[in-house]
């Protein structure tokens, strides 16, 4: 595909953003930034977690705004005070969540806000209008499904259609990747494709640098809160150039990875049945395991099972059939105290609302699982100056940067509460340890010191479990990784010590969306036949 | 005993709780939990018969409820809204403040005697019908019969039009409806408003229909708070919502008239005859009340339905999901 | 994710911008907002009574003569702000768990109830003495009013039911049910109250020791404002000092934090609904034993449940600030029983608790002045 670029200057922009100016308690995010989108054209914005990319787009799309700077679309300023505004002038905005009434229909979904119809609903008219703008830019979903039956890429489908409806001519879309399988991807990329065809331009904004090649003429890139690169044709720049100018320096790919002396199986999970919270199943006889000193990586799509697994194997989720054995100790359907007594460790995907308690200080987060046994617990009542004695250790050791341990963690950063998190977990010398998405949202800083202490779990004999939906992450940690879908696994491939080839992401793409390891390697071998 | 004509007041005192009911339904909808309820009853009671009193006429009364309770429940508005202060105990304050508010404006109302009450009166032909038309449509006050209007209209107001459509967005995922243009703070002071205003106006219908007087805190009875629980029951189904106080309204009159006579189903009436038997029947809205709520709860909880997505949250805008 | 609301007002060239408080603020800061809540709630209750036709300053200047005036009435405060101290501490374990209790009217009831049985029934005889009378009491209030907090703790725990409406419509019950007894069966006379508790079976007061020291003639404050004082040292130290109130805490500010620390909650919500109504009904002991002397719905049901719900949340939840604050709303019902229009005090109550829940906001944002950029 190629899209056709005149010389550039011929063409005229659409979207004007100069010198915008956004700052949050604490954070400058957007510091005078300068964008320029041109018509026609899909524009890669990139920088990574926490340079201020959604926040940039944020302010374009009427959400935030702006201390200073201004907005021109077609050469006129525009002051936007509400995304309704921002829609009226053509812009609208597909958001990382999804801003989707979960039990609404698709239609009711795509026709809150508007005018037309006035007062009374009459669904069945506005479902077929809805029905036929999907043919035309090969979006399909059924207008009648309610929010919550529909698959997560099908929801994008949504979201896309509420902005096309609204007759948007700029689509702006925050990490639009991040939910869909490899295979899904070049789907939403036909979609893109067909829009600009049709005069529609769009901002597309990753942390991904093969994506953002693959898909953008142009691209823009942000380092914390300042752009690095302001709209160079995506052909004319490299890899390596795009990546200095997010991160500032060359990036590592490879982590100090010692080889992997695996023991006995710590973790094992035997043929085990859950549902969701909705009551429909959520796994359908899994089965995995982990040894001793390696680190197993779960991939998968977003919600294909791989937070019920994590509640399931830590105890928060009933079991309905099969079981989990630790140290051949069967822990499901036990209460989550059992698992812990039996030296589980948890590092759960929700930071706030699971794994701490945000108005109690640092001290008592860290004594969460620590509370019932001595030191902390003396003479029946708890020692509360040994517990500050702990807390203050692990701030030293974990390098939280807080000015002290009576703080509330919820006036922690996200990185500072990963590091409590995982301080308290670690600390109880786990015999294994589940990890699910433990570097979401953090800079990369953080992320590196993440992975730096799981990898340290690993070499003092843990078994780690790490789910995760970052690919590249997986990769460069796991010894081995098992591929989930729809709450099975697929197939199980060893990671060698040295870079990943391209056929092994492959065939892992292909296991996530749904094709077993077997069938693969049987169509394989007919190939070559 | 004719229980025609206990389940014909049944009806009447069930409206009370309908108009309760209802206006919580709408605030609880648009994601706001509003306890106040019993406090703003308490005031509409309280206004409508002492504005009666002093003009002569029950419509100002009950326009002067509606208003006043109306304009007390955008306190509550304004500290859980506005402020994102905790819904549950600011909804208590609204109770205190309510009945404290009342009692002082309402100082010595329960001498005043009685006043113009609103009309009574049967609708034509339905009255024909055979023991529905004798319950529903003789000699109910005018109250009664914009209660039976309510219920569907609200039912059609909620899942069939556009700002039923926004309402429900707002109490279910209010960052998608604020990101769409539909403003999350208005719509939500307008319900909670409009559920004060049915608050007070079913203070109103007590105080100038149903029990006519002003009996500082024992006008409502707690029947503020049976109206909270009943939202539950209803899983905030107007419909639903509609059985429910009708079917507690029939309960509280055969409470009241199964004390009065000398016989019952043939036997000596025990309850006439030993006076203090009453207290357990004085119980019994009470406990049908929690009975009603375990049924509610345990079929939301098999069903997996529950309250609006929203409800109990402030929203603040930059905060994504719920 | 904490981002700046939105609320920016211009005024002139200056700017009011609210935005989250991102520190802790220092010690005084919460005691001086919330004394000045309490400021602003008084003014607002006095423009409401003038506009009722009452004279806010003598009424003010009437409520704190007639309560702390003397030792006397000072005396007469602590009695009122005994069973308020026992209410408030049952509320505020609950709510330190996010536990509605506001049934705690109920169990109060309860507890008196509980504890008259042993008189009435009776299970003990008149004679036998004090030291052994108000301990067997004093274990009757406790779990009939624990019983009154299990029903919505089960129901709550099972069946997810509304604590806040079951609590509710039991304090109902609880009413009717006393009602019964004191009608129906223990009735003295055919008015709804039982006859007179003997001697033993009533809580010391200091006028019994006024033989011996004359400057105690007359002052009634009773044993139970004792039992009021070491049961909040007591609660503070099982909140801040045991695992059992660290397990509370937890779950009061993330359940499902606490359940990822392996804490069953489930058995907590009872233990804690028990707890908190074993604390009321002990106030109910000790006001049907040390004030009323006999079991009297009208005295008893006065509504101390409702006071006890602001006077928690005006204490931050904190056991031995409730002592305080209860003696200041001891002062307010006391002195407001003569003020007229009747219902003032509840009012001021009503508005206090309104003014203190809006307050809070000030300890949670910051409210920043600038000049503006534009």
């Amino acid at each position: 595909m190629t899209n056709q670029a005149p010389s550039t200057s011929e063409i005229p922009l659409i979207v004007e953003m100069r010198g915008i100016v956004k700052r949050f308690p604490g954070v400058l995010a957007n510091d005078h930034v300068n964008f320029e989108l041109k018509r026609g054209e899909i524009h890669g914005l990139l920088g990574e977690n926490g340079a201020g990319k959604s926040t940039l787009m944020n302010v374009l799309a009427g959400l935030y705004r702006q201390e200073a700077g201004t907005i021109l679309v077609n050469g006129e300023p525009k002051v936007f005070s509400s995304p309704r505004d921002a829609i009226n002038a053509g812009i609208g905005m597909v958001h990382q969540h999804f801003m989707l009434v979960p039990s609404q229909t698709v239609t009711e979904n795509i026709l809150l806000g508007l005018d037309d119809p006035r007062f009374f609903l009459r669904l069945p008219d506005y479902d077929n209008k809805i029905a036929e703008l999907g043919e035309k830019f090969g979006l399909k979903v059924d207008p009648r499904a309610k929010i919550w039956q529909l698959s997560v890429g099908e929801q994008q489908r949504v979201e896309i259609l509420k902005m096309l409806y609204r007759g948007v001519n700029v689509l702006i879309m925050d990490e639009p990747t991040a939910v869909l399988a490899p295979q899904e991807i070049e789907g939403l990329f036909e979609t893109l494709r067909a829009m600009i065809a049709q005069g529609k331009s769009v901002i597309f904004i990753s942390h991904k640098l093969q994506e953002v090649s693959a898909i953008a003429d142009r691209v823009s890139v942000l380092r914390r809160g300042v752009a690095t690169a302001s709209g160079v044709a995506s052909k004319g720049v490299s890899r390596q150039e795009l990546a200095r100018l997010m991160v500032g320096r060359d990036i590592v790919f490879a982590l100090d990875k010692k080889p992997c002396q695996p023991g006995d199986v710590v973790l094992d999970v035997r043929d085990i049945h859950a549902e969701n919270d909705k009551g429909l199943p959520a796994l359908r006889g899994l089965s995995l395991n982990v040894r001793a000193g390696e680190i197993v990586g779960v991939a998968g799509v977003a919600g294909n099972g791989q937070s019920e697994l994590s509640q399931v194997i830590s105890g928060m989720r009933e079991c309905k059939k099969g079981q989990v054995l630790l140290g051949g100790d069967t822990v499901s359907n036990h209460t989550t105290l059992y698992g812990i007594q039996h030296g589980m460790a948890y590092v759960p995907e929700d930071r706030t609302h699971v794994g701490s308690a945000p108005n109690l200080s640092i001290t008592d987060n860290v004594i969460m699982k620590k509370y019932r046994k001595p030191p902390i617990l003396k003479n029946g009542l708890l020692d509360m100056k040994a517990a500050a004695k702990l807390a203050n250790e692990l701030k030293v050791a974990y390098d939280i940067i807080v000015p002290n341990v009576s703080t509330p963690v919820r006036l922690l950063s996200g990185g500072n509460l990963q590091r409590v998190i995982l301080a308290r977990e670690i600390s109880g010398l786990p015999a294994f340890m589940v990890a699910v998405q433990p570097t979401r949202g953090l800079d990369v800083g953080a992320i590196e010191g993440v992975h730096r202490l799981l990898l340290a779990q690993r070499e003092a004999g843990a078994a780690v479990l790490l789910v995760s939906e970052e690919l590249e992450e997986l990769l460069s940690l796991s010894d081995r990784v098992y591929v989930i879908y729809e709450g099975k696994i697929m197939g199980e491939v060893n990671i060698g010590g040295e870079t990943p080839d391209e056929s092994l992401v492959e065939t892992i793409g292909q296991m996530m969306t749904g094709t077993p390891l077997d069938q693969i390697q049987k169509e394989g071998v007919a190939a070559h036949d | 005993m004719d229980f025609t004509i206990i389940l014909q007041a049944g009806i009447a005192s069930g409206t009370v709780l309908l108009f309760a009911t209802i206006g919580e339904l709408f605030s609880e909808r648009a994601g706001v939990l509003n306890l106040g309820v019993e406090g703003m009853m308490l005031i509409g009671a309280m206004s409508a018969f002492s504005t009666t009193i002093a003009t002569g006429n029950p419509w100002l009364g009950v326009l002067v409820a509606m208003l006043f309770a109306g304009l007390i429940s955008q306190i509550h508005a304004f500290i859980v809204i506005t402020l994102q202060a905790d819904q549950v105990v600011s909804g208590l304050s609204l109770t205190f403040l309510g009945a404290g508010i009342s009692l002082v404006l309402g100082e010595g109302l329960s001498k005043a005697g009685t006043v113009a009450l609103l009309p009574n009166f049967s609708i034509p032909l339905l009255t024909l019908i055979p023991i529905l038309g004798k319950i529903f449509f003789t000699n109910q006050s005018v109250l009664v019969y914009i209660g039976y209007l309510l219920v569907p209209l609200s039912w059609y107001y909620i899942n069939r039009t556009r700002p039923g459509l926004h309402l429900r967005a707002v109490g279910e995922y209010p960052s998608a409806a604020d990101a769409l243009g539909i403003s999350v703070f208005r719509m939500r002071y307008f319900y909670v408003f409009v559920g004060g205003m049915l608050a007070g106006l079913a203070g109103a219908t007590i105080s100038l229909a149903v029990s006519p007087g002003w009996f500082s805190e024992l006008t409502t009875g707690g029947q503020g708070w049976i109206a909270i629980g009943l939202v539950i029951f209803a899983q905030w189904d107007p419909i639903r919502a509609a059985v429910g106080a009708y079917a507690f309204g029939a309960l509280r009159r055969l409470i009241l008239d199964i004390q009065g006579p000398l016989v019952l189903l043939g036997f000596d009436n025990p309850f006439y005859y030993n006076p203090y038997l009453g207290f357990f029947l004085q119980m019994l809205p009470y406990l049908f009340t929690v009975t009603v709520l375990v049924i509610g709860s345990r079929e939301a909880m098999r069903k997996r339905i529950g309250a609006p997505a929203a409800l109990g949250n402030p929203y603040i805008r930059g905060e994504r999901g719920k | 994710m904490t981002e700046s609301t939105t609320a920016n007002k211009k005024r002139g060239s200056f700017r009011i911008r609210v935005e989250p408080r991102l520190n802790v603020p220092p010690a005084w800061y919460p005691a001086a907002v919330t004394f000045g809540a309490l400021i602003v709630a008084l003014i607002l209750g006095g423009v409401l009574i003038s506009f009722a036709g009452g004279d806010p300053i003598k009424s003010y200047l009437h409520i704190a003569n007639a309560s702390f005036g003397d030792i006397g009435v000072l005396s007469d405060t602590i009695v009122k702000a005994t069973p308020i101290i026992l209410v408030a501490l049952a509320c505020s374990v609950a709510f330190r768990m996010k536990l509605w209790n506001i049934g705690a009217e109920g169990q109060f009831i309860m507890g008196a109830f509980g504890a008259s049985t042993i008189v009435l029934t009776p299970v003990l005889s008149a004679e036998t003495p004090r030291w052994i009378f108000i301990p067997v009491m004093m274990i009757a209030g406790m779990a009939a009013g624990a019983l009154w907090g299990f029903i919505p703790g089960y129901l709550k725990a099972k069946f997810n039911v509304n604590e806040i409406i079951s609590t509710l419509m039991l304090n109902y019950v609880a009413v009717a049910w006393v009602n019964f007894w004191i009608f129906g069966v223990w009735t003295e006379g055919g008015f709804q109250m039982s006859p007179k508790f003997p001697d033993t079976a009533s809580l010391p007061r200091l006028l019994d020791y006024a033989k011996t020291f004359p400057i105690l003639r007359g002052l009634t404050t009773h044993l139970g404002l004792v039992i009021g004082v070491v049961a909040a040292i007591i609660l503070w130290f099982i909140i801040f000092r045991s695992r059992w109130g660290y397990e509370i805490r937890l779950i009061g500010d993330n359940p499902q934090a606490a359940k990822y620390a392996g804490i069953n909650i489930t058995k907590n919500v009872i233990w804690v609904m028990m707890l908190s109504g074993a604390l009321a009904g002990l106030g109910g002991m000790s006001e049907v034993t040390g004030v009323v002397h006999r079991l009297q719905t009208a005295p008893i049901a006065a509504g101390y449940g409702f006071t006890g719900i602001i006077v928690a949340w005006l204490a931050k939840l904190n056991p031995l600030v409730i002592i305080v604050a209860s003696i200041l709303f001891g002062a307010l019902i006391l002195a407001g029983r003569e003020i007229q229009p009747s219902g003032v005090p509840k009012m001021i109550q009503g508005i206090i608790l309104v003014c203190l829940i809006a307050s809070d906001f000030m300890l949670r944002y910051r409210i920043v002045i600038e000049r503006g950029e534009e």
